[in-house]
């Protein structure tokens, strides 16, 4: 994508009627109400993350008598881990959040595939309700699924535990199931991932994160498919290919351009997955689903430590950054496809 | 053609399996009866899955109980409307209504979707078709935000905006912070710009400027210019361009760039539970976070219910309308940001 390296899209014999200065109005209303609440407050947070900026300096900012410059100290507190905050660990909670996007990422696109081809063979019945009914989780608001996953997931009535029950009854079990999802701490596969133990709650919202997630794959998938043309399979089909051969040689080489792009808006998705993780589990138990995202809302909005919270924000963008350079040059690297 | 041939061709046992045929056109043949009844099996546990949590919720908010039933129901019993009745009355156990809340919600998203667009196409147009100094090194600025999550910027938006109050300082004085400041230091705060819906529009806008500039250009982008060549040689200024091609012509993707900030902002919840302290100014996805929080177990849960349903329609409805072109300009922004 030609996001910012890529100016040269000018055509050079382009009549010069623009005087000078005329851009520059255009840009001027973005710029102002940019300058003003997202430039300084982006300058301000970087000096902020300098300071041991707390509740007690609310009332006069930097005019406190009390409030110092002291250096590196917030980031080095939030890289060592001596934060005055429990169970909190810098790169656990990095390794998870990788971990976290990686995995969901590479469930929801291979699902997403294969249910947009199974329902894109010809001659298969109720295609359109299939497509309808499919479509469903895209359409509803994160905060709602994960409230309602939420509430699936409750140990004593949640519907997960009672499906599971009914499930067990069958096999002749008559002990109710009663999985504590969402509070239980030891992590069930232990040797998966060491540095950072995946709870039961972790499983749980892949689950409910499956469901979100793989509709807008199967959609992106459809679309791509659809517009495959018809004779590549009939050149094929002519040299002898079989179905599974087709799938391999035409349809995956030619899904690929809308699909790494989805992909990578997926994991970029996933990666700052806020509200979902929010609602869903606040990060608990025991900070063991944190994300990046939501403990730097932890350190603003229950902690109070707003210097801390600068240098956590300004170490967030750190990463963001390092991310976009990695899936910038994947998506280039892959476009040549296109 | 039978599942097996050419079975050593195939990697994949699913595909083998199928000998998934995505063409779809092969030979015109129909599809084998027994292989259409396991397509349609597995579409149907697929729809079993996806409607699951759909149903189990649709279920609860028709229910007239307050508790939650304790064997697994997906198909409603009775249809009792008390729930969504009951929500509509009296919404929280504060005193706000339902249409305070609702109006908050609205006004956040639509006035955030129309202030960011509308600021965004001028500088998206000149990003689009200008070519000027200091281009790259400006388009730069305006993607550097985009790469913080927008909650990366709560912090010194909460502090810079706290800092901002009216104070009434008795006698019919008032004082305008961070410029005047009553005497004493005392004084009864009128308006905090951080605890107000105003403020917590601005803090959404921050994050939803940027990319409209971005999503907007990208449009722009695919305008042929040679209509703009054909009005510059009848003598039109680049004001005209802008106001009678270009603004016509992008109308469609302004539409859609407004209904994703709308659909994004509907549901936006961080800022405004960091911000705001008054009932008044809730919206219905911070009461809905309140209706599941910590007291989970005294929750009305058909009431709960009720208002997932009722907080998920507009976006439903849009998302189904708009699906094409959403999904679209998600992605152009997604990749981009």
């Amino acid at each position: 994508m030609a996001a910012i390296t890529a100016p040269n899209n000018f055509r050079e014999n382009r009549p010069k009627l623009r005087q000078p200065i005329t851009p520059f109005l255009y840009l001027l209303p973005a710029f102002l109400v940019m300058g003003v609440i997202t430039f300084y407050p982006l300058l301000y947070q970087v000096v902020l993350s300098f300071t041991n900026f707390e509740t007690r300096h609310l009332l006069l900012a930097f005019k406190s008598p009390d409030l110092e410059f002291i250096g590196l100290n917030n980031y080095k507190q939030i890289i060592d881990g001596s934060l005055p905050v429990q169970n909190f660990d810098f790169f656990r909670v990095l390794t998870y959040n990788f971990w976290w996007a990686i995995t969901n990422v590479m469930v929801h696109v291979p699902a997403g595939v294969l249910i947009a081809v199974v329902l894109n063979i010809q001659g298969v019945w109720f295609k359109k309700i299939y497509r309808a009914i499919y479509i469903l989780p895209v359409v509803i608001p994160p905060i709602v699924v994960a409230t309602v996953w939420r509430n699936i997931f409750d140990e004593q009535y949640g519907s997960m535990n009672q499906l599971l029950t009914a499930i067990t009854s069958f096999f002749g079990s008559t002990d109710p199931v009663r999985l504590r999802w969402l509070t239980e701490y030891t992590p069930p596969i232990s040797w998966l991932l060491p540095n950072a133990p995946l709870t039961l709650a972790y499983y749980a919202m892949m689950i409910a994160n499956f469901w979100l997630g793989w509709p807008f794959m199967c959609l992106v998938a459809t679309g791509a498919l659809q517009s495959i043309s018809k004779e590549l399979y009939e050149a094929a089909s002519i040299d002898g290919a079989s179905g599974a051969a087709q799938f391999w040689n035409v349809t995956v080489p030619l899904l690929r351009p809308a699909m790494v792009p989805a992909a990578i808006y997926g994991f970029v998705m996933s990666f700052n997955l806020f509200n979902f993780v929010y609602f869903m589990t606040q990060g608990g138990p025991a900070r063991s689903t944190e994300l990046l995202i939501t403990f730097s809302y932890d350190l603003v909005r229950n902690l109070r430590l707003y210097g801390v919270a600068a240098a956590f924000a300004v170490i967030i963008f750190i990463v963001a950054l390092v991310v976009f350079l990695i899936t910038n040059r994947i998506t280039r690297a892959t476009e040549s496809y296109a | 053609m039978t599942a097996q041939t050419n079975p050593e061709q195939s990697r994949n046992p699913i595909v083998r399996f199928f000998n998934i045929n995505t063409s779809g056109e092969i030979g015109g043949r129909k599809l084998p009866l027994w292989r259409q009844l396991l397509i349609q099996v597995i579409t149907l546990i697929i729809a079993f899955e996806v409607l699951f949590p759909i149903m189990y919720v649709v279920t609860l908010s028709f229910s007239s109980k307050t508790t939650r039933p304790s064997t697994l129901q997906l198909i409603p019993k009775e249809i009792s409307l008390t729930a969504y009745k009951q929500v509509l009355d009296r919404p929280t156990a504060n005193p706000v209504t339902f249409l305070q809340l609702l109006r908050n919600s609205f006004g956040l998203s639509v006035g955030v979707g129309l202030a960011s667009i509308v600021v965004a196409v001028t500088a998206a147009y000149a990003f689009s078709r200008f070519k000027f100094r200091m281009r790259a090194v400006l388009m730069v600025l305006v993607f550097v935000p985009l790469l913080m999550p927008g909650i990366g910027l709560a912090t010194p938006l909460y502090l810079l905006m706290n800092s901002v109050k009216v104070t009434d300082c008795g006698a019919g004085l008032m004082a305008i912070s961070p410029f005047t400041t009553c005497a004493a230091g005392a004084g009864k705060i009128i308006f905090n710009l951080r605890d107000s819906l105003l403020g917590v529009g601005f803090a959404m806008i921050a994050s939803a400027l940027p990319f409209a500039v971005w999503n907007l250009k990208g449009y722009l982008d695919t305008i042929p210019k040679e209509l703009e060549e054909a009005a510059m040689i009848d003598g039109a200024g680049p004001n005209q361009i802008f106001t009678k091609i270009i603004m016509p012509l992008a109308l469609p993707q302004l539409a859609v760039t407004f209904f994703l900030g709308f659909i994004g902002h509907w549901q936006e919840f961080a800022m405004p539970w960091l911000f705001l302290t008054k009932p008044q100014d809730y919206t219905l996805a911070m009461t809905l976070y309140n209706m599941t929080g910590q007291y989970a177990s005294s929750i009305p849960w058909n009431r709960f219910a009720a208002m997932a349903m009722i907080v998920a329609a507009p976006v439903a409805v849009i998302y189904i309308a708009l699906q094409k072109q959403i999904v679209s300009g998600l992605m152009l922004g997604g990749v981009k940001g």
